[in-house]
């Protein structure tokens, strides 16, 4: 060592560098993308086994004659004529987007209405103590209860499926949020007062972007109770004005006797609530949570 | 760099004290009445200074911290600092949501830099921990000694005269520790901050520290201060380290002692 020049202070700060530089090196993990072959054995592949699974058993009970009665079963053939019928006549996306255009807009009114009263509930103790129970309480009531009042209430037409989506939906939004908010850690409140958010600021910076994944998982729900809302309005509140929905779809088919069109209109109502979901609100969750590291990829 | 850390040291510059505590008491209320947890404490620190804070269990240093940081009041006394101090904490108490760039400019925004100004500052302070390219980075993808030269960062970005300092390496592996007692000693020097740094660990009191105050438990007292007058750069094995914590650990095991003669 006697034999350097170099200054002590250089010398120090250049090893700190370098030691540093290595830990850094050794303890970042780095993490690639899935193989798209690994995502199609273990994504992709479960779930179609599965629904080729329903469809033989399915086929087998028909097959075998095990029920022989086609106004209580239908074929699956015959549920995959009565779809393609619809979609060559042209009516298929008609009856679909008139439901989905109804459940979208009344989920975005939702959106509307649960994210203030979501945050009111959470921060403001007087709000939560008067109505935080009943909110709660009102998403174990069927939102099919309301359909009767809805209708005396409106009568038949939009603004009472929208009621009704509104009285599904908008308790799971504002509950999601204010289970967001309650799971804040304590440190990012303490941390971001240090940091002078406070009062607004802080709801601004802190609390909503922390209580995002409860957010997001309360949208997903409430897409959920919107969708179930509006297709027991559809079928109960069937109107010939009010245009055909898939509600209506599956009423209509149970008025004409028709099994393979109640079997269409059971499976759209399926694929759609289980498509927006996919489309939507999945990646959406993913998202929010890939970006924290919260989602253990495997 | 230079002009963020002359702003750093002129902060201090006026005032004659960082931080000062004046016959600060602080009770909790308890399953039997009120608690004191801090009795009469009284500490300057001063412009520059370094000072640990040093104590068993229950001497009530992190709420003293706390104290000082305004997160809360004492029941008597008074605390008057310069400006808002900031705060480290033993978790890093980075925001997941933002990268580690933006959890800066976060500090920088709060504080009314103008956004124009933003990004370049964060860069610098990045730099000045040595996170050059961190910038992007996730707070999941960083390491546990990163994320905390990253909260450093932030908490540098305030540009408050005060640091405080909650046990901020104590989760941390030895090896790491030991490179960001460097790095904090580093940054000490070079920006002229005052730093309260909490711990339960004497020697890295010692290693860091130009004055080490020993706290009684329960309620949280004065014991005694030391001067350490250790020339920098200190290592964790120097034998002058090692001879002031061992009177240090006498001295606070003795206090620690006195609790089981009850």
């Amino acid at each position: 060592m006697a034999s350097t020049d170099t200054p002590p202070p250089t010398r120090e700060a250049g090893d700190l560098a370098g030691l540093e530089a290595g830990l850094d090196a050794l303890e970042t993990q780095h993490s690639g993308r899935t193989p798209w072959r690994q995502t199609l054995t273990q994504k992709v592949l479960p779930p179609v086994v599965a629904v080729l699974l329903v469809l033989a058993v399915w086929q087998a009970l028909i097959s075998l004659k095990i029920v022989d009665d086609p106004t209580k079963l239908p074929a699956p053939a015959d549920v995959w004529h009565v779809v393609r019928d619809a979609w060559l006549q042209g009516e298929l996306l008609g009856y679909i987007w008139t439901s989905v255009s109804r459940g979208l807009s009344g989920f975005l009114m939702a959106l509307v209405i649960g994210t203030p009263l979501g945050l009111l509930v959470a921060r403001v103790r007087f709000v939560r103590a008067a109505i935080g129970p009943i909110l709660s309480g009102l998403q174990s009531l069927p939102s099919v209860a309301w359909v009767p009042p809805a209708v005396i209430w409106l009568g038949l037409n939009n603004s009472m499926m929208y009621a009704v989506i509104l009285l599904g939906a908008v308790p799971s939004i504002a509950n999601g949020l204010v289970s967001g908010v309650d799971q804040v850690p304590p440190l990012f409140l303490r941390a971001g007062r240090t940091l002078g958010a406070t009062g607004l600021k802080g709801t601004w910076h802190i609390v909503l972007p922390a209580a995002l994944p409860g957010y997001v998982a309360g949208l997903k729900q409430g897409w959920a109770f919107a969708w179930r809302s509006l297709m027991a309005a559809e079928i109960i509140a069937s109107y010939p004005d009010l245009g055909v929905g898939l509600g209506q779809l599956l009423e209509n088919g149970r008025n004409a006797s028709d099994m393979a069109m109640v079997f269409e209109a059971i499976l759209l109502i399926l694929v759609v609530g289980i498509a927006i979901d996919l489309l939507i609100f999945s990646p959406l969750e993913r998202w929010v949570l890939r970006s924290r590291g919260l989602l253990v990829r495997g | 760099m230079a002009t963020t850390l002359a702003k750093a040291a002129d902060g201090t510059g006026t005032a004659t004290h960082a931080a000062r505590i004046e016959h600060v008491s602080k009770s909790f209320a308890g399953p039997a009445g009120p608690q004191l947890v801090l009795d009469d404490i009284s500490l300057d620190v001063a412009p520059g200074e370094f000072v640990t804070l040093l104590g068993a269990s229950g001497c009530g240093k992190s709420t003293l911290l706390n104290l000082v940081a305004g997160l809360d009041r004492p029941s008597a006394g008074q605390i008057t600092t310069d400006g808002r101090p900031a705060l480290m904490f033993q978790e890093h108490a980075l925001f997941p949501w933002l990268t580690a760039g933006k959890n800066i400019e976060l500090a920088l925004r709060l504080r009314g830099v103008p956004k124009s100004e933003r990004r370049g500052k964060a860069e610098e302070l990045l730099e000045l921990v040595r996170l050059k390219g961190a910038y992007g980075k996730r707070v999941h993808e960083l390491s546990g000694g990163m994320r905390q030269r990253v909260a450093m960062a932030r908490a540098l970005a305030q540009e408050s005269g005060l640091l405080l300092m909650d046990e901020p390496f104590a989760a941390l592996d030895a090896i790491t520790r030991d490179v960001l007692h460097d790095e904090l000693t580093r940054i000490w020097r070079e920006t002229k901050l005052s730093v309260l740094f909490v711990t339960h660990n004497v020697r890295e009191a010692v290693r860091l520290a130009e004055r080490v105050v020993l706290l009684s438990s329960r309620p949280g007292r004065i014991a005694r201060q030391w001067t350490v007058g250790i020339e920098h750069p200190r290592r964790i094995e120097d034998t002058e380290v090692a001879e002031l914590s061992v009177e240090i650990t006498e001295e606070l095991r003795g206090e620690i002692r006195r609790h089981g003669q009850h």
